[in-house]
């Protein structure tokens, strides 16, 4: 941007135009010390400013371009209150080991927003900032939202609770399986492999998130074979079963197109790619499962694109309270001790998160930058996934309790006797792990004597056991969180 | 046919069934007794044996009422349910007796 030069022989400027520092006294983005009212928006951003830019000017900047200001002063600025709109750095905070960053905590007024809608909040704070040229890197942390603009969304669909009662599944954690291979199989093998898993004993099973209708199999099929995989399983295990059906489509006339089949054929559960399908799509289908008395299911594929990198994006624990406000009743959230990343404490947290229905706090939820209160919103089931098997269960039930769903893929589909058979290795696992729990015995470091007890009674088990033994995945993970 | 929670494991003994008792009591739950001829995956409410036991405050007490039924309603299915009234919801179901 190159300033012209004024020439004295031209008129008097009209207003005071030009390029100003963001920081620049007179303007609000860098005002540390503000208080926030109650009804400020919270945002925690990771800043790495490009060399020559300082802190102070790069949180200015992204306090502004979130908010009120563009890149030049226009004269239309004086028809508005800029005080009102202009979001504000109150708070500077340094990184442990990364001397190139800092944290910079930002309030943005409430009347920035419309109420009830993810995707303008998403577009101001997670918008063109995030290509702002005086800055290397930039990472939202963490995002409060104040009680004024949480109750102006519902939340899950129906949430834990009511997910247990319609169930009828309680005191221990649900169990799950993906089918495998993800593509490729016919829908009449397809059903066939529901049929097998969940008679075997899992209380759901789950499209893998690329399902929708390819040509080997088409979703209409899919829907009938698998509807009729789970009635069967139902009526012969005299338990409450279900089938995560994938109702992602190219376009949300085709989506709704999807859940009603889903509806008419009975299935208590639906299923959404939330983070492809887009906050719209996700939005408008929460509220047609809260509707018509549907579970819905959250997979984050693509998650990674925005929440690997630990200096740039946006963290997995903003998308997935952005799931839990914008409403599904589950989450994938990583596994702690499977082939996934995730690293343990900030999982630990996000599971804490996702489920607490009073205030999530900051002690109970380590990484987290704010005291989220909840105002009873539905709490979401957190779904570990990936890599997982029976020797896991004992620290997979002592890391995540019972309101969690374990899904067990490979560990399930891949029993050397089928997947009825893993699937009853599974269950024997955990309803063995949870019998000693509530006795008193401590879990984790008994895991293997509670397994093995078990296994006695149970030939899946013990068959699973020596199919496993010793299968770990041991990476350090990328994106860590931060040490003190 | 399965039952939910523990039935897939051999069928508890009194004395375990009287540490999973001892554990909803800890936790300052409430339990009850629930009967039922013939369950089916349909069926949401099964039979309450009494009110729930919202004065127990020992397993035996429990135990005896879990006896009671039994004797009551041999034919039937009988499971212990908790309820936990800071949560204010059902949180446990499990059976301790099979016809």
């Amino acid at each position: 941007m190159s300033k012209t030069k004024p020439d004295d022989n031209k008129e008097k400027a009209l207003f005071d135009a030009g390029v100003k520092e963001y920081s620049a006294e007179g303007r609000f983005y860098y005002d540390i010390g503000y208080k926030p009212s109650e009804t400020h928006v919270l945002a925690a951003f990771r800043l790495t400013p490009q060399e020559g830019v300082s802190f102070e000017e790069a949180a200015a900047a992204v306090a502004a371009e979130s908010s009120f200001s563009t890149w030049t002063t226009v004269w239309s600025d004086y028809l508005v209150d800029a005080s009102r709109y202009s979001a504000r750095t109150y708070e500077m905070k340094s990184v442990p080991g990364h001397p190139d960053q800092m944290m910079a905590y930002i309030a943005y007024p409430l009347d920035l927003f419309e109420e009830g809608s993810m995707p303008n909040l998403m577009s101001s704070i997670v918008g063109n900032v995030f290509g702002f040229k005086p800055l290397r890197a930039l990472r939202l942390e963490d995002l409060y939202f104040p009680p004024a603009l949480l109750k102006t969304f519902q939340g899950p669909p129906h949430g834990i609770h009511v997910e247990r009662d319609k169930m009828e599944k309680y005191g221990r954690p649900l169990l799950g399986a993906t089918m495998k291979p993800k593509l490729g199989l016919s829908a009449k093998n397809y059903g066939r492999l529901v049929y097998e898993a969940l008679r075997g004993g899992l209380d759901f099973t789950k499209d893998d998130e690329n399902i929708t209708s390819q040509p080997f199999m088409r979703w209409r099929d899919r829907f009938e074979f698998v509807m009729h995989a789970v009635k069967q399983a139902e009526a012969e295990s005299g338990e409450r079963k279900g089938h995560y059906l994938n109702v992602t489509a190219g376009d949300t006339e085709e989506m709704y197109r999807r859940a009603e089949l889903a509806k008419e054929l009975g299935s208590r559960i639906i299923m959404i790619d939330y983070l492809v399908a887009g906050f719209t799509a996700f939005a408008s289908l929460s509220k047609w499962c809260r509707e018509n008395g549907m579970l819905l299911h959250a997979h984050r594929a693509m998650h990674s694109v925005m929440d690997r990198q630990q200096n740039h994006g946006v963290h997995w624990r903003v998308l997935a309270k952005w799931c839990r406000i914008v409403g599904a009743d589950h989450l994938h959230n990583g596994t702690v001790v499977g082939k996934l990343e995730g690293d343990r404490t900030s999982t630990l947290g996000i599971n804490e998160m996702m489920r607490l229905t009073d205030v999530a706090k900051v002690e109970d939820c380590p990484g987290h930058h704010f005291d989220q209160p909840w105002l009873s919103m539905p709490g979401m089931f957190p779904v570990a996934s990936g890599g997982i098997h029976v020797w896991n269960m004992p620290e997979l039930v002592s890391i995540f309790g019972d309101d969690s769903i374990l899904q067990f893929g490979g560990g399930t589909v891949g029993h050397p006797w089928g997947s009825a058979a893993g699937a009853t290795a599974n269950r024997v696992a955990l309803e063995a792990v949870v019998q000693a729990r509530n006795e008193g015995r401590n879990i984790v470091p008994e895991g293997t004597d509670i397994l093995k007890s078990a296994a006695k009674h149970s030939p899946e088990l013990r068959v699973a056991m020596e199919t496993w033994k010793g299968i770990t995945f041991e990476y350090d993970s990328v994106d860590a969180l931060d040490k003190p | 046919m399965k039952t939910e929670t523990f039935s897939y494991l051999p069928a508890l003994s009194e004395e375990q069934v009287t540490k999973q008792i001892q554990y909803f009591l800890k936790n300052g739950w409430v339990v009850g007794i629930e009967y039922c001829a013939q369950p089916s995956p349909e069926l949401a409410f099964w039979s309450w044996w009494k009110l729930p036991l919202f004065t127990a405050r020992i397993a035996e007490e429990i135990s005896a009422e879990v006896n009671a039924c039994k004797l009551a309603h041999p034919d039937s299915y009988i499971r212990l349910t908790s309820y936990d009234n800071v949560q204010q919801k059902q949180v446990m179901s499990f059976v301790v007796h099979r016809p």
